[in-house]
């Protein structure tokens, strides 16, 4: 080929950690090193954007002396969205959905975050009922985004049946999302002051009998992976780094209490009405790739427990905040009440309009500490949203766990890393 | 979240050491801020840090448009043991929007300052590799600015659907 | 419904037709008898419809989740919305042995020459099916980050939603299948006879 592609040249800025052999690209010369008398050369392997293992558009510049890996340089940015500058042009209300749409498998999270922090803002009161709500909706999203990650991670481990088994139980969860808020994925069904829709009559018998069977499901996927001979070698003792390292990471979520640190923002600052359930945190020993499987299947039976909880516990009352200047007045009410109809009106084409601040709120989302930062400048647009996304922050851990390691081992550490590129890229 | 005075204590602490570091305090919502001179930056990050605030949760920057000065990096800091948060902001304006690096006290600062420099063009000082992260690497412009178009295809009505001839092929 | 079993002949007829098929392999079988065996065995059609009804039928998707999309996608691989049931279950990672790229998810300028990359490099025939709005349009982010596919690539189908319905991907999937078919109702300018009335706009100053 003649000359160099605009392509190529761009791909040339990029250069990996310095390294003592100079690298042998795959397709040109490199030089040998010179070192001692032996013959260094490393590998310069591009896990492209495109690939079945990378779960997502995640590029993996990997630097391989034979099988063993020297060094990783993820390169991120390839379905950046622009979520955050979309969200200063819309809006308070018609965030949330933009924001939703962020970390694709948490939407729940993604719209509590912004919700919360738009609401501390405000100094809104959110009614119980809805915070059990909320918690419920919640905590079915944890189990659903586990449930997606066991299946794709055993996918890539070769445990193929595992995918099948899981989507099962996903669609179950779809559609009790399906009956409190007519769509599967990205419900908009959080918002500012509540819930949008009080739930059905049949959703809490049909959540019962979800709940009744996913502690058996759940034993069933542990009996076929947790005692599982390839499971074991190819996880236990695989992409361990300590609880110090990844605190300095700033590593958050299963990924640290595999380590045994038992941080959860769910008790260590509960938000939401969490402290009013009864549920523990699973941890891990040695912080390797089985303990993080382990703690995520464990995650999945306490989430169970909490919904049992909330569910029982459901309290009666309004699923929005009663503040006209915030919520939407229900809709019976525009027909005998002035004041309402003009709340309707300038909540619809205005939106309300926090005061001037700013307000980082922190949640404990399925893959870590999921923060949302609201600017607010006073007028009906949000100044700057952030969203502080874990698997951001998880992502810059990846190279400290898979170094020394093999390129099977790497597979399974991102596997078990759980990325979300949709949270990354924003 | 330390109260009001646990905040100017905080604020004290730091002023003692060095007059003119923290600028000022803001707590808003049970929630405090100290506001930072960007000379001192680091200085003051390690003295919280030993003072227990040993995770940084997050760095993400603001533009204040049209406030100067414009740009705005908040480190949000969090003390494990107290569960105790602290917001530490530093102000920058576009002319000279440059600070030190802190990826080498938290490895986690690393892919956060560059998304920090690709969207608002804030220069670290001392980064080990500050190149863009999110947008292409030969991309021109600083998107989350305030006066950056936000772009896109335009929406097309009557009035101007002309304006890309046959669109409906 | 009832079930009826039959024996297939008693042994003589299937031992006839045995000898009907040896004999006609080695040209003894002439005229009518030629004739009537053919017709009930054969079908007679152009080879480009043939070929098409194959490639129609045997679909094999490139492995091209970009975002929430894609979770649709996999799950109608899942098994309530079985997409094994029409054949097309067989995803393939490499983009030389798949004929079909479901654009899930939205493209971002980044990423657009990698897909464009990916999509020269599948082999004749090709389609693409553009698969929630943020691929056909930008969907819910119209800003300086997204691109929407048509612009870089052609694109045979668009399915709606954000995300589609993994039904509706199955009838974006299925309706591509009818276009690969050569199904001439399949544009609505044909189907309601409208065919003529595309507008011609005067160029304005």
């Amino acid at each position: 080929m003649t000359g160099v592609s605009d392509y190529r040249k761009q791909e040339e800025s990029i250069t990996l950690a310095p390294v003592d052999a100079q690298m042998d690209t795959a397709t040109g010369d490199g030089e040998p090193a010179e070192a001692a008398g032996t013959e260094t050369e490393l590998l310069t392997l591009n896990m492209g954007p495109h690939h079945p293992a990378t779960h997502g558009v995640l590029r993996l510049l990997v630097s391989l002396e034979g099988e063993v890996i020297h060094d990783v340089k993820p390169i991120v940015g390839y379905v950046h969205t622009g979520i955050e500058k979309t969200c200063e042009d819309k809006p308070y209300w018609k965030v949330i959905p933009v924001i939703e749409r962020m970390d694709y498998l948490a939407y729940y999270f993604n719209g509590m975050a912004f919700s919360a922090a738009v609401e501390t803002l405000m100094n809104v009161e959110v009614p119980p009922r809805a915070q059990y709500l909320r918690v419920i909706h919640m905590e079915l999203n944890r189990i659903m985004s586990h449930l997606v990650w066991l299946g794709t991670s055993a996918l890539d481990l070769g445990a193929i049946s595992m995918f099948w088994y899981c989507f099962r139980e996903r669609e179950t969860i779809l559609d009790l999302f399906e009956m409190s808020s007519g769509q599967r994925m990205h419900t908009r069904y959080i918002q500012v002051g509540g819930v949008i829709e009080d739930i059905p009559p049949g959703f809490e018998t049909k959540l019962r009998q979800f709940l009744a069977s996913m502690p058996t499901r759940a034993d069933q996927y542990a009996a076929i992976l947790d005692r599982n001979e390839i499971v074991l070698r190819r996880l236990k003792g695989v992409g361990a780094v300590d609880a110090e390292t990844l605190l300095n990471f700033g590593v958050t979520g299963p990924l640290l209490r595999a380590t045994g640190n038992p941080w959860d923002l769910r008790k260590a600052a509960p938000y939401c009405s969490y402290d009013h359930f009864d549920f523990r945190i699973p941890v891990g020993t040695s912080g390797d790739n089985y303990d993080r499987y382990r703690v995520r299947l464990a995650e999945i039976y306490e989430s169970v427990k909490i919904i049992e909880q909330a569910l029982d516990g459901l309290p009666e009352g309004p699923y929005i905040t009663e503040d006209r200047k915030v919520a939407l007045p229900p809709r019976h009410e525009l027909a005998t009440s002035m004041e309402a109809l003009i709340h309707h009106f300038k909540l619809v084409t205005e939106g309300f309009r926090p005061p001037p601040g700013e307000v980082y709120y922190p949640i404990e989302g399925p893959r870590g500490e999921l923060g949302c930062f609201v600017l607010s400048d006073g007028s009906g647009k949000p100044a700057r949203v952030h969203m502080r996304d874990p698997s951001f922050v998880n992502l810059q851990a990846f190279p400290a766990m898979v170094r020394d390691s093999y390129i099977a081992d790497f597979i399974a550490t991102l596997a078990m890393l759980d990325p979300i590129l949709g949270g990354i890229d924003r | 979240m330390p109260d009001a005075p646990g905040l100017e204590l905080i604020a004290q602490d730091l002023r003692d050491n060095d007059p003119d570091s923290v600028l000022s305090t803001v707590y808003f919502r049970e929630r405090g801020t100290l506001i930072v001179n960007p000379a001192a930056i680091r200085e003051t990050l390690r003295r919280l840090r030993d003072s227990g605030y040993g995770f940084l949760a997050s760095v993400h920057g603001v533009d204040y448009h049209p406030e100067e000065p414009r740009l705005g990096v908040h480190y949000e800091l969090l003390d494990m043991t107290e569960v105790d948060r602290l917001t530490v902001k530093v102000r920058l304006h576009t002319e000279a929007p440059e600070v030190d690096t802190v990826a080498d006290m938290w490895a986690t600062a690393d892919f956060q300052e560059r998304e920090i420099y690709d969207m608002f063009g804030v220069i670290f000082r001392g980064h080990p590799d500050l190149r863009r992260i999110l947008m292409p690497e030969d991309y021109e412009g600083f998107p989350q600015r305030r006066d950056f178009p936000i772009g896109g295809e335009p929406v097309l009505f009557t009035h101007n659907e002309h304006e890309i001839p046959r669109y409906y092929e | 419904m009832e079930i009826k079993r039959e024996k297939v002949g008693s042994g003589e007829e299937f031992r006839t037709r045995q000898l009907r098929a040896r004999d006609m392999l080695r040209g003894e079988l002439e005229g009518d008898d030629l004739d009537k065996y053919v017709e009930e065995r054969v079908i007679a059609t152009k080879l480009e419809k043939a070929l098409d009804w194959a490639r129609g039928n045997a679909l094999f998707p490139a492995t091209f989740g970009l975002a929430c999309c894609a979770i649709e996608m996999m799950s109608i691989v899942g098994s309530r919305l079985d997409v094994a049931r029409f054949g097309f279950e067989a995803f393939r990672a490499s983009p030389r042995q798949a004929d079909l790229l479901i654009l899930s998810g939205r493209v971002s300028i980044k990423m657009a020459p990698i897909v464009r990359r990916i999509y020269d490099q599948m082999l004749e025939p090709k389609w693409v099916i553009a698969m929630g709005a943020c691929s056909s349009s930008t969907g819910v982010f119209n800003n300086y980050a997204i691109v929407p596919a048509d612009k870089f690539m052609p694109v045979d189908v668009h399915v709606p939603g954000c995300p589609p319905r993994p039904e509706a991907l199955m009838h974006g999937i299925l309706r591509l299948r009818d276009k690969i078919h050569g199904d001439p109702k399949l544009g609505w300018r044909e189907r309601y006879g409208a065919v003529g009335t595309e507008e011609e706009l005067v160029e304005n100053a």
